[in-house]
């Protein structure tokens, strides 16, 4: 099973500051492992984010993006009780979906 | 100072490259794109994208630091205040897969993103902004990535 | 103004002499110029990194590990003794080591892990000194290291020198501190006894002064950006005296907890900031 991202929310004046750290080994492709041999590709593909159930930002990923990946974005028009939800998917097809509250 | 124009259009077909995929995204809009996340130059990189020239333009702001102390864990941040932005698409030029990461915007969020990439070695970071209405624009910056030490 | 009349062979002597200096001048105030942007550049670096550590997703892991039953005995860590009690980790890291009355020694927080790890869990203590940093109970330390630094987050260092070993301990790792040995006659000193050294662009905090000592003691464990992984102190050290050309010491050693000894002694009454972030 995945372990659940560390997602941090800090809002003033309407706007949501979403701060979402992932736990995802984001293999590149091009690392060797002690053998010398490639580690296969193993990354997040697809993220998505929705904001009470509609999709407010979508976002594909290569094995660029770091190992942990962290990632921030600015939500519009948020009112306390608004349930944000971060979701992963990566190139096993594992997925990952976690959720966070707006104070 | 005269601008160079050669300097203007080099620049842009370099980043109309990075951005050439675009029409097949649009096709496809669900689909992982593969194909730019193959790409292994930013030239090919332009032709699975797919996009008009995009222009450098001074209304995209970029927070990189000057120096990373690690290429493996990089912080990049990209704003704009062009308000009708789609479309961001992340890459490190010098990385043996150029595209990091692209992001489609809706109007619920703003244009600020920040996200954690790896650098192969010294390069720029490239941000391009596909607007609403297919304007493309682009802003770089460098990024000096070093050899750290003893790993303290 | 030089005068005509001067010797050609003074005026020659002296303006090199001047220019030689204000070259040397130059190149040293260019390089202390660099000095300052570099640092902070650098500093701009690792505060953005700051924000989100990536050690909070091993500290999650690491409380899993806690409480989670494991081993050949099917029990969890929460009643494991880090010196505050049965169960207590809440302000533990930053009294270790100390001496320890069930073992009649001075433990640092990894040593105290195997022990209870032995004990409670039944895991096999010479299995987990044989086995490398990162691999298996091994890596799982680490995680547990994480979680237990990380609850003594802010508190301040105050590693106790009551018992006659802990003191005896603290002189042995101040010993071996100073020690010069292997092939290139290095010690810990050699690196780390001085005040805005570094070795390219890596810091070496100066571990005779209690802000260096706490600096570094209080920031071991850590999220290595370039290892996408935990270190501990332990590993930290072995790879210490990997790079002096030393043997590698063994596992949880008594060399190894005096060295911990003399820095966290140094490091009283500094602020404790671990899991840290690491290039």
């Amino acid at each position: 099973m995945s372990d659940p991202m560390r997602i941090r929310l800090q809002s003033a004046g309407g706007l949501t500051t979403v701060k979402v750290l992932m736990s995802h080994e984001m293999e590149s492709g091009q690392r060797k492992d002690e053998d010398g041999k490639i580690v296969p590709i193993w990354n997040i593909q697809d993220v998505f984010a929705t904001l009470n159930g509609r999709v407010v930002m979508s976002s594909e990923w290569g094995g660029g993006v770091s190992k942990n990946p962290f990632l921030q974005f600015v939500l519009k028009g948020t009112k306390p009780g608004d349930k944000l939800s971060i979701t992963w998917r990566d190139n096993k097809g594992d997925t990952r979906t976690d959720e966070a509250v707006v104070s | 100072m005269r601008t160079d124009r050669r300097e203007v259009l080099k620049k842009g077909a370099l980043v109309a490259g990075l951005l050439m995929q675009s029409l097949g995204y649009l096709r496809s809009a669900n689909a992982y794109q593969q194909n730019a996340f193959d790409a292994k130059s930013v030239l090919d990189l332009y032709k699975s994208l797919g996009l008009s020239v995009p222009v450098e333009s001074k209304q995209i702001t970029l927070t990189t630091p000057e120096i990373a102390e690690n290429g493996a864990v990089v912080q990049v941040a990209a704003n704009t205040t062009y308000n009708n932005i789609k479309r961001w698409i992340f890459m490190v030029e010098k990385n043996p897969v150029p595209l990091v990461a692209i992001f489609n915007l809706t109007e619920d969020v703003t244009p600020a993103v920040t996200l954690r990439c790896k650098f192969a070695q010294t390069s720029d970071f490239l941000a391009v902004a596909q607007l609403n209405d297919g304007k493309v624009f682009f802003a770089r910056k460098e990024v000096k990535v070093t050899l750290g030490g003893c790993g303290g | 103004m030089f005068s005509f009349n001067t010797p050609f062979k003074f005026v020659l002597k002296h303006l090199g002499a001047a220019l030689l200096y204000a070259y040397a001048w130059s190149a040293f105030a260019q390089a202390q110029q660099l000095g300052v942007s570099t640092d902070a550049a650098l500093a701009q670096y690792r505060s953005m990194l700051q924000d989100a550590n990536p050690a909070d997703l091993y500290v999650a892991k690491g409380q899993a590990l806690w409480t989670k039953a494991r081993g050949p005995k099917a029990q969890s860590l929460e009643s494991c003794d880090l010196g505050l009690g049965p169960g207590v980790v809440k302000g533990a890291w930053v009294q270790m080591p100390r001496y320890f009355n069930d073992t009649r020694r001075v433990q640092d927080l990894e040593s105290r892990l195997v022990t209870c790890m032995e004990a409670i869990q039944g895991f096999n203590t010479q299995e987990i000194i044989a086995q490398d940093f990162s691999k298996g109970e091994r890596a799982n330390i680490a995680l547990l290291a994480a979680y237990v630094s990380s609850e003594s987050q802010g508190m301040t260092f105050k590693v106790p020198q009551e018992h006659a070993l802990e003191r005896e301990m603290y002189a042995s790792g101040q010993e071996l501190f100073y020690m010069r040995g292997g092939t290139h006659d290095f010690s810990c000193a050699s690196c780390h006894t001085q005040d805005g050294r570094r070795i390219r662009l890596q810091d070496l905090p100066n571990l005779s002064t209690s802000a260096g000592a706490g600096f570094a003691f209080g920031t071991w464990p850590a999220y290595r950006v370039s290892m996408g992984s935990i270190w501990t102190m332990q590993q930290r050290l072995a790879d210490c005296f990997r790079q002096q050309r030393f043997p590698k010491p063994k596992y949880v050693s008594p060399a190894t907890v005096a060295l911990s000894v003399f820095m966290g002694v140094n490091a009283s009454g500094q602020v404790a900031d671990a899991p840290g972030l690491k290039r």
